[in-house]
């Protein structure tokens, strides 16, 4: 093993390549519940030359290779299944390219999302770019690599959606450009090209590892509230969320839902962001979304809450503070959520399920969820905050999940994300054709099998 | 448990000569024939649209000059009649944002008069400093909680279940004599409770006797201000406008002088903040829009705040014309030559 | 000193301790220099609970982890958490933990006993302790202010610069003052936070009794590191008032007792973790350097709460684990000061001083831009007369 440690060292530098235990142990884990297995390597590059050059030694010795960003899915898609070589990405952290006109972004595959959000704050205070609500560690390539969603999925789409292109370490070492940019020098789209980044989105890096990336960027206008729709009755949400997207007026549509404080007790509350230039512009889309819930506010079902100006400024944050410290619920430093993309109308069947698993195991939730793309579909999350320290609640909170991951999939949705048990759930019932679609496009891209074993494996 | 009788004399009505109770109300347009007319209903416990429309500000109980309650008979008529000036999940909330939960403390072993009451403000903690407050104790939490807020929702017997056990808790201390911080708290104990034959065993004191005898105190001290504000009473303060005089004398000390505007005094406009939570957005908008240009014209540097809810409610509308709002203890700091807490 | 070990695996390694509260930097000293996770504060507390739970052993390596935390609190600042005022308090239990089991790297063994042996970490005899200060008073009971010193202030040259500059000013300003010399102990910040508990409690003790026995009511130190330990935590054998150089230098000014002529410079001011995040002081030199006729403040990105610690903390001046590279603490914060345009880098303390003049040179800027502490450019201001 010595003479592989030699070799990285020799791409990397002495210093950003490490194979002692403390290394070895932090980077076996991520702060979910998956079990923990070491890596044989930490490596961080800091070049795209550099990722092609472990890439393609891995290949030759046929060691494993995982490609870490944030660590923060918390679904385990991080951890080493196979030992090999973690690839930490954070030293890859510059903002290569913002181009305004177009509105797109080139990042490489280690930027932080506080990075990025911060850069264009500073830098471009007219654009903005679907910041999700993990905290500012998680890394931009992370989040999207793994479908996730951010504050402007409502209107736009899943954050995948926004990819405009990317630069890509393939599995057998060869570096390739997806979409305009392998055509044009700008990276302002996929479309009109055969759109190869669906071979690495979703993934888990088991195909490749994303080195650039192109975004897209969006107008930021210059203010922002928020109002928040309540009801009782669960199965009112779905026609909520489709009144108010009808409308086209809104940023972020979010639901939550918890036990504790009481005054959050036994209510849904519909979460809906609104931006505008003026006041006259937010007041118009106020009176709009107010307008499309009038027949749920005459029945006596719903009603907007008054919101004080702390309470609008911790939900407004981006991001938001309040999901990190839904960790400390049980101050116990964790929670794991099973985050299923369910239709619309699956709502009140999975807020169902999920007071009865909360119950069954006598845990206690919070439930979270953001409507995607107009309200297409949306994110469902059965979040279950767990005291680490604590080996009979972990137990019971990793039946929780798994409960949770099956009846996803039973009321028709599909977990987002993940972990490693649960894509077996979702492969197990997937069309065969599909799933052997995916199996010769993983054995296509990599031959060897070294790119972050233990996922998506048929 | 005893069942608590609304101490209401119908005879009053019948001989008043005005009906102004609903012929002030500025929510509410009407004639003294139809005034009168309603009147009847609810005391014969008939439906009324008065029943369905009324924003619940409390007024009609300063406009009737006779003492009599016609507020808390139309609260306790929504209740009987299944009445819901707003929508069920959000009375649902507020209901359960009075029960107490962990973090809630029952006995506060070491507070000694002179005692605040800071019942569901504890960020406002922070601003009970400075020389006004020295030497202080502060209770707070849901097991001080007054109760009153429901009065807006329909739901005025949980005021009288909950409320014996909270003057339970309170006396249990021993106290004398407590300051109550919110002026709803106050009015409970001065207006609610004892028109139900509740028994209050200490004296409640307004935040403003105490803010000015305080002031008094350190009277060589202050340094006039010498700004023009406007006030802001909150509903409550209708319950009890025998302690208004207050307000003009905290002023007068500390060098305020009280805009003349049209909307003060008997008739002060609701903040808006519960007009806008029973859904009446419209009202809202045209309520806070009359109330702050009304202020901005009468040329008011400052808007002086009573009640948290309205400055949680108005301050922003406020602040966007370009006037301050503050809250009244934060005010007499400034006078002091203290910073309000918050402020760089 | 257990209770950490109750309460160390709340943390959910969410990482927003590595950051400056905007986000555009990385701003732990540690994470900045090795980029490794286990030295970002979340994988330190993962480590020290998993040698809690005997899931990883004792090692040098998770030594060097555990000791190169500088504790300059930009984790406690950004935590979002409930238990954040306690993250660096934590740490400190831990490696009070790990000395008493006899868990240590020699460095910090060397270190803790030279205090122990010479009342400095580098071992140099007491007696050389007023080696800088011929010709400044003594201190004799019935002065108004006892100066205290420090360590780097008497043992290490620019340390020493600085405190003469001091000495200097006071004297114009007809402060009535005066050192210990060679009385003077070590004020035991550093070993605090090493967490050698036992030598702290006897430092402090022992120096707490010694302003008793003199009848000491203000003291003025030099280094922020000894206003901390003295203002914080020392016993109140005697009753008496601790002030940070600056706070008096900026009193004798306002006074009168200190005047100024212009001194034409570009500044830029780097706010020491002791004096700033610690103790809440940001503006005081800050004003003594706006009332400097001709010096034009020119702010770096992170300053205040979000100031970058130079890497000295927790003895590591001497011991420097956080060195050799391009990417050392010192360094990247010269690097951003020299971005701003100035030519002069103040500081207000002799740790920030030593650790920045050093960087200064190891990034090839001499000449380009020098580091002065306030107390050196008032004396500049007040010689020009």
């Amino acid at each position: 093993m010595d003479r592989i440690r030699k070799a990285l060292a020799e791409i990397v530098g002495e210093e950003h390549v490490s194979d002692r235990k403390e290394e070895l142990y932090i980077y076996s884990r991520d702060p979910g519940l998956m079990e923990p297995h070491e890596p044989d390597y930490v490596v961080m590059p800091k070049t795209t030359e550099e990722v092609q050059k472990i890439v393609q030694l891995a290949n030759k010795e046929k060691i494993p290779i995982v490609p870490v960003g944030g660590s923060l899915s918390l679904s385990g898609l991080v951890i080493p299944h196979r030992g090999g070589i973690a690839l930490d990405l954070k030293r890859m952290d510059r903002v290569l390219e913002v181009n305004e006109k177009s509105r797109y972004v080139v990042v490489e595959g280690g930027v932080t999302c506080g990075k990025l959000k911060a850069y264009l704050e500073r830098h471009h205070p007219d654009l903005r770019y679907s910041i999700p609500d993990a905290p500012p560690s998680a890394t931009v390539v992370g989040n999207i690599v793994i479908h996730g969603q951010g504050r402007l999925s409502q209107q736009y789409g899943f954050n995948s959606d926004m990819v405009t292109g990317l630069e890509v370490v393939l599995p057998t070492g060869e570096v390739c450009k997806i979409g305009s940019c392998s055509v044009s020098p700008y990276w302002f789209s996929l479309a009109p090209l055969p759109d190869l980044a669906g071979l690495f989105l979703g993934w888990f890096g088991t195909t490749g590892i994303i080195t650039k990336l192109g975004l897209r960027l969006y107008p930021n206008k210059k203010l922002r509230d928020i109002e928040v729709f309540v009801v009782e009755d669960p199965n009112l949400v779905p026609d909520v969320i489709h009144r108010v997207t009808h409308t086209e007026m809104a940023e972020d549509i979010f639901v939550s839902a918890q036990p504790y404080p009481f005054m959050f007790k036994d209510i849904i509350m519909i979460g809906i962001c609104l931006t505008g230039d003026s006041e006259e512009e937010l007041e118009f889309k106020r009176r709009m979304v107010w307008d499309a819930l009038r027949p749920h506010i005459d029945s006596k079902e719903g009603g907007f809450m008054m919101l004080t100006p702390d309470i609008k400024r911790e939900l407004l944050e981006m991001p938001t503070r309040s999901t990190t410290r839904f960790a400390d619920v049980m101050k116990g430093g964790g929670f794991e959520y099973c985050g299923p993309i369910i239709p619309i109308e699956k709502f009140p069947e999975a807020y169902k399920k999920l007071l009865e698993f909360s119950s069954k195991y006598g845990i206690t939730y919070g439930m979270t969820g953001r409507v995607i793309a107009r309200g297409n579909c949306m994110m469902f999350a059965f979040g279950y905050p767990f005291n680490r320290a604590d080996p009979d609640n972990i137990e019971r909170t990793k039946k929780a999940l798994h409960d949770s991951n099956l009846a996803s999939l039973d009321i028709g949705g599909v977990p987002w994300k993940p972990e490693a048990p649960a894509q077996k759930m979702i492969m197990e019932r997937m069309d065969k054709n599909t799933l052997e679609l995916m199996k010769r496009i993983k054995k296509l891209l990599d031959p060897n099998g070294i790119m972050n074993p233990g996922n998506w494996e048929a | 448990m005893r069942k608590l009788e609304l101490k209401f004399d119908e005879k009053l009505c019948a001989t008043c000569s005005t009906y102004d109770c609903l012929v002030k109300c500025q929510y509410m347009k009407m004639d003294k024939e139809t005034a009168k007319a309603e009147v009847q209903k609810l005391i014969k416990g008939e439906d009324s649209f008065v029943l369905h429309e009324c924003v619940t500000c409390y007024a009609c109980e300063e406009y009737c000059k006779r003492g009599n309650h016609l507020f808390y008979l139309i609260t306790d008529l929504q209740e009987k009649r299944g009445i819901l000036p707003a929508p069920k999940p959000i009375v649902k909330q507020w209901i359960n944002i009075g029960i107490p939960g962990r973090k809630d403390i029952q006995q506060f072993w070491d507070a000694k008069e002179p005692v605040i009451s800071l019942c569901l403000f504890p960020e406002y903690v922070n601003s009970i400093q400075g020389k006004l407050f020295e030497n202080v104790s502060i209770i707070l939490g849901r097991y001080f909680f007054c109760q009153l807020v429901y009065l807006h929702f329909g739901k005025p017997s949980l005021i009288r279940e909950r409320l014996p056990g909270i003057i339970e808790n309170i006396a249990r201390h021993g106290f004398k004599e407590v300051v109550f911080f919110h002026d709803e708290c106050y009015s409970t104990f001065v207006s609610y409770a004892p028109a139900y034959g509740i028994k209050v065993p200490f004296r409640p004191v307004h935040f403003f006797e105490y803010l000015y005898n305080k002031l008094k105190e350190h009277e060589d001290e202050i340094k006039p201000l010498n700004i023009k504000v406007a006030y802001q009473r909150n509903c409550s303060s209708r319950l009890a406008p025998e302690k208004e005089h207050l307000v003009d004398e905290i002023f007068s000390l500390i060098g305020a002088e009280r805009v003349t505007r049209k909307y003060d005094r008997e008739d002060a406009l609701c903040c808006g903040g519960i007009i806008r939570g029973l859904q009446r957005y419209e009202l809202f908008v045209d309520v806070q829009k009359r109330n702050v240009e009304d202020m901005s014209n009468a040329g008011a540097e400052y808007c002086v705040f009573n009640c948290p809810g309205c400055f949680s409610s108005l301050s922003e509308a406020v602040a966007k014309k370009g006037i301050k709002p503050i809250m009244m203890h934060d005010l007499c700091k400034l006078a002091l030559g203290e910073k309000p807490t918050g402020w760089k | 000193m257990r209770a950490y070990a109750e309460q160390i695996h709340r943390c959910f390694r969410c990482g927003y301790c590595k950051f400056t509260s905007d986000f555009t930097e990385f701003n732990c000293p540690s994470y900045s220099r090795f980029r490794l996770e286990t030295y970002s504060t979340g994988g330190r507390l993962w480590l020290i609970w998993a040698w809690l739970k005997k899931e990883i052993d004792w090692s040098e390596h998770f030594a060097e982890i555990v000791f190169s935390c500088t504790a300059c609190r930009n984790c406690v600042e950004q935590c979002p958490m409930g238990f954040s005022d306690d993250v660096v308090e934590w740490i400190v239990a831990a490696r009070s933990d790990m000395i008493e089991k006899g868990f240590t790297l020699p460095k910090v063994r060397d270190f803790l006993n030279n205090i122990s042996k010479h009342g400095n970490p580098w071992g140099i005899p007491r007696s050389k302790r007023d080696a800088w200060a011929e010709g400044v008073k003594r201190y004799r009971p019935g002065d108004e202010y006892l100066l205290y010193i420090g360590c780097v202030g008497s043992y290490e040259e620019r340390g020493q610069r600085m405190a003469k500059n001091l000495a200097e000013l006071l004297d114009k300003a007809e402060v009535s003052f005066g050192i210990l010399g060679t009385e003077e102990d070590c004020d035991g910040n550093e070993v605090y936070m090493l967490g050698e508990m036992g030598l702290f409690q006897e430092l402090a003790n022992k120096n707490a009794q010694k302003f008793k026995e003199l009848g000491v009511k203000k003291i003025v130190t030099l280094s922020p590191h000894a206003y901390n330990s003295m203002k914080n935590k020392y016993p109140r054998l005697g009753d008496f008032e601790v002030f940070h150089y600056t706070q008096l230098l900026l009193e004798m000014i306002g006074e009168g007792k200190i005047r100024l002529s212009e001194l034409k410079a570009k500044v830029t001011y780097h706010d020491p973790c002791f004096l700033g995040r610690y103790n809440g002081v940001y503006d005081a030199p800050r004003e003594i350097l706006k009332r400097i006729p001709g010096i034009e403040l020119i702010e770096m990105k992170r300053i205040r709460e979000n100031s970058f610690c130079c890497g000295g903390g927790s003895g590591n001046i001497v011991m420097d684990l956080l060195g050799r590279s391009a990417q050392s603490p010192s360094r990247i914060r010269v690097r951003e000061a020299y971005e701003t345009g100035a030519e002069i880098l103040a500081v207000a303390c002799p740790s920030c001083m030593v650790m920045l003049d050093d960087a200064v040179k190891d990034e090839g800027l001499e000449g380009k831009i020098t580091v002065k502490d306030i107390a050196e450019l008032v004396n500049e201001s007040t010689n020009r007369q």
